[in-house]
This record gives C-alpha cells, structure tokens and sequence, in this order.
C-alpha cells in the first residue's frame, strides 16, 4: 500500500489534501522529520501564499535539501499549488527568488490583460479545463487517463513557465493565454491546481500518482 | 474571462439547513450534509455554509458540519458566520473550509480583514456583504442578517475591504434574498465594476435565467444558490446547462 508523507513546513491547511489521498486508498502521515519523508513511497509538496515565504520556511526546517534528496532518489514527488511553483529555478513575485531548480523555469505573473487587450481578474479563481500541450504525454503521470478538457479548480495569481515545453503536462486558457497547469519530469510532478478540491477528477489523478512506482534511477 | 462558478449556499442554524426570506422567518429544510453532498455529486463548484444566527448568539455550530462534509466532499468550502478572529479562521480551516467570508466582524474591525488576509492568504478572506437598497443605484451595508443598520455605503465598503486584503466578495442582497424574484442585478454590477476581485452574487434566485441575468448584466464572476436547489425547483445540472445554453462560459464537468 502507498504511504504518503505530506511535508509539513508550516504553510497552508494540509488536512484536505490527507483526507483525498486517505479516500483513494493511502495511508497518509503529515510530516517535517527528514527520515520519515525519506521513508515514503509517494511524496507531496502542498503549499499556498508567496514564494519567497514558502521556500524561506522548507529552508528554515532543512526541508529544501530533502525534498531535493527525495527527487535525486527517484521516489514520485507531487508538488501541488505553490509547491508546484516552488520546483521552478526563479521567481519574481516580490522580487526574484530561488526556488528548488527541479524543473527549470521561472515563475512569474499572469497576464493582468486577455490576449485581446480586455483587463482580466487576478488571481485566477475557478475550474479551468486543461489540456495536453503538444509536447506532453500524460501517461507514466497524474493525469494518466484524464480526459483533455476536464476542468479542474485553481487559485493563483503567479504562473510557472517551463523552459523545456516538454516538461509543460498540461494547459489551460486563461482569455487566450495558455497558463501551465501541470508540469512533469522524470520522477517529479506538480500541479498548479488543487487536486484534493477538484471533485472526482482530482480524486482520480491522485489515485494515478500513487500507482506511479519509485526507481533508484532519479535524474 | 474565467468559468463563472455556480456555488450552493447552504444557510445553517444550529445543526439545521434553513430557509428564510430577506434573511428571516426561517423554515428547517434538513440535514445540510444530505444536500452539500448532493450539490457535490450534481456537480457544484464550491459550497458556502453560512451560520446565520452565530453573530447574533456569539458562537458558532458550523465546525462539526464542516468536518463532516470535509470526509467526503471535494470541492472548495467557504464559512462563514461568526468569525471574529484569525484564531476562528484557524479553527474553520483545520475543520476543512479553504475560505472563510466574514461580515460582521469586519465591519466592527476592518483589520481582521488584514490580518486574515495576511496569515492565511487573500484567497482565503471573503467579505461578505449584506446589502439593502436605500436609493437609486445605492446601498447600504448591514449586518446579523440584515438586523443591524451600519450606515456604511456598500460600493465604498467593498472597495475598502478588498484594499485591506479581500481576495473575493460574497454579495447578499437582503431585499432579494428569498423571493425568487431574481438578484438585484444593479447592485452586483455596482459592485463589480468597482473592484478588481471576484463578486459572487447571492440572493433571490428563482429561476435559472436569473443566474444568465446576472451573470450577463450585472458582471457576477459567481452565482450563489439556494432555495432553488434544496426544494428541488433545478438542480445544478439543469442551471448549467441553462447557462451554457444562454452563452455562458461554466465548467466542463461532464468529465469530471
């Protein structure tokens, strides 16, 4: 059976993300003790707030490293929200900021304007209908199965851009701008999206990750 | 712009869901867990429970719904009713809501707004608004549920609470609440054009042309429903299409 650690570094309600997984089948254990999150099969990064905050307090507890460790060992790691973000190398919200270089890229702003011109509402606050980008293959990840199209629910205001468009699973069209939904490399994912929010469909890629089966290989 | 989201409201007092008109004359309905996980299945976008007699009694009952419905309910959670401080907001959290609207003790510390905002985030802090026409194209703030006369003018409270860190509005209008008659279109739209934060419109729903109404004339980025739904009158599905049908942009869900 998967056991999932959530880290805990002192962000965000991690209790609707447990409870999702604990409904797909997962014993679920929330945790900021390096070993313990080492012995994991499945890895989650949560988060919500800013960047910098985010990744001051995984650096305050030494979880940056492990988290890093987690990846380099090939065990699946998910990234949700602002822990999704947070795999990028940089972001600007607030000034540019370090991030855990997992997926390269930057992080920054969405459009405050459609592509038309028409100012549009930041954050982003809703269900979005992702889809495949193409470059991206949804098998061997969470969206393995999901159906292109199906709407998912996000909160966010900044937006990672990957800078290899392979490792961009999934967009979305915010008024004609294509905002990453789901990134992917190796054994390392993340979502901008809330999962554990998104109904049965977010329920699904949850289940999807946990039958992702850690390698030695990693990257 | 973005999928307009159909949430339910479910208005609770004590353990009970009710209905009132204009926010009062309240009538038992049920268990709200039975409807929050009907809406759920029938595909909602979000639930909002609100405890409409908390300020008045200075407690809240909402807790141990909220948990409950957390065990099996997996689309965002609003409460609200009762909120007093960022301790109350912890509670709510750790109990499964992801947001919290606060009214009252908003209006009576508009800091809260700023300290909430600040620890959990603006996603986090709704301001909910009860509004009564008082002139043309003019309103007025209330609160206990449409009881308490503030005198603050609704359109500049709006803007204030979203510069101290409200990251949406839920607007109630009292005078339409409860009469099926359709949302006070000129209020939300109003409100909308004046701030840059979602408005979710609430109050009066008695069809689902008044959600198309609203949506397209008064600029609601939400649509707040009730009596409609836990009598039976549509089901989300029924408004979803509706909206769809009208032209208006909602979530796939049929996917989901």
């Amino acid at each position: 059976m998967a056991k999932v650690i959530i880290i805990d570094y002192g962000v965000g309600n991690l209790l609707s993300v447990r409870r999702a997984f604990e409904q797909v089948g997962a014993v679920v254990a929330i945790s900021s003790d390096p070993a313990t999150i080492l012995a994991a099969s499945h890895v989650v990064l949560p988060g919500v707030g800013a960047f910098a905050d985010g990744m001051s307090a995984l650096r305050r507890r030494g979880l940056d490293k492990v988290v890093l460790e987690v990846a380099a060992a090939g065990m699946p790691l998910l990234g949700i929200c602002l822990g999704m973000q947070m795999l990028a190398d940089t972001s600007d919200e607030f000034g540019a900021n370090a991030g855990l270089a997992l997926i390269p890229g930057r992080v920054e702003s969405i459009p405050t304007t459609a592509v038309s011109g028409e100012p549009h509402k930041v954050p982003y606050i809703g269900w979005g209908e992702i889809h495949p980008t193409p470059t991206s293959r949804w098998d061997g990840s969470p969206l393995n199965g999901t159906k292109p199209g199906t709407a998912v629910y996000l909160v966010h205001s900044y937006r990672l851009i990957p800078r290899d468009p392979a490792h961009q699973l999934a967009a979305y069209d915010y008024d004609g701008h294509a905002i990453t939904a789901a990134v992917g490399r190796d054994n390392v994912f993340g979502c901008q999206f809330h999962p554990e929010k998104s109904g049965r469909a977010g329920l699904r890629m949850l289940a999807e990750f946990l039958s992702i089966k850690g390698s030695s290989a990693g990257h | 712009m973005s999928n307009t989201r159909l949430i339910a409201r479910l208005d609770v007092k004590g353990s009970n869901l009710i209905k009132g008109i204009h926010l009062e004359g309240l009538r038992v309905i049920g268990q709200p867990n039975d409807f929050a996980k009907r809406y759920y299945e029938q595909g909602a976008d979000e639930l909002i429970y609100i405890d409409i007699v908390a300020s008045l009694y200075g407690r809240n009952s909402l807790s141990h719904i909220v948990e409950s419905a957390a065990q099996e309910v997996f689309i965002p959670m609003t409460v609200g009713g009762g909120i007093r401080s960022v301790d109350d907001v912890t509670q709510m959290l750790r109990c499964g809501a992801d947001k919290v609207a606060v009214n009252t003790a908003a209006i009576a510390n508009p800091g809260l707004i700023t300290d909430i905002a600040r620890r959990f985030g603006s996603q986090c802090m709704v301001l909910s608004i009860e509004a009564k026409r008082v002139g043309q194209e003019q309103w007025q703030a209330f609160t206990d549920n449409g009881r308490e006369y503030t005198g603050l003018d609704v359109i500049e409270w709006a803007k204030r609470g979203v510069a101290l860190g409200a990251g949406e509005i839920l607007l109630t209008s009292v005078d339409m609440e409860g009469t099926r008659k359709g949302f006070d279109n000129a209020l939300v739209r109003a409100v909308a054009a004046e701030v840059s934060v979602p408005v979710i419109a609430s109050g009066g729903m008695g069809t689902a042309d008044h959600a198309v109404q609203v949506i397209k004339d008064g600029h609601a980025d939400a649509v707040a429903m009730a009596d409609i739904l836990h009598y039976g009158r549509a089901s989300i599905s029924d408004i979803r299409t509706a909206a769809r049908a009208a032209g208006v942009k909602v979530r796939n869900f049929e996917h989901g």
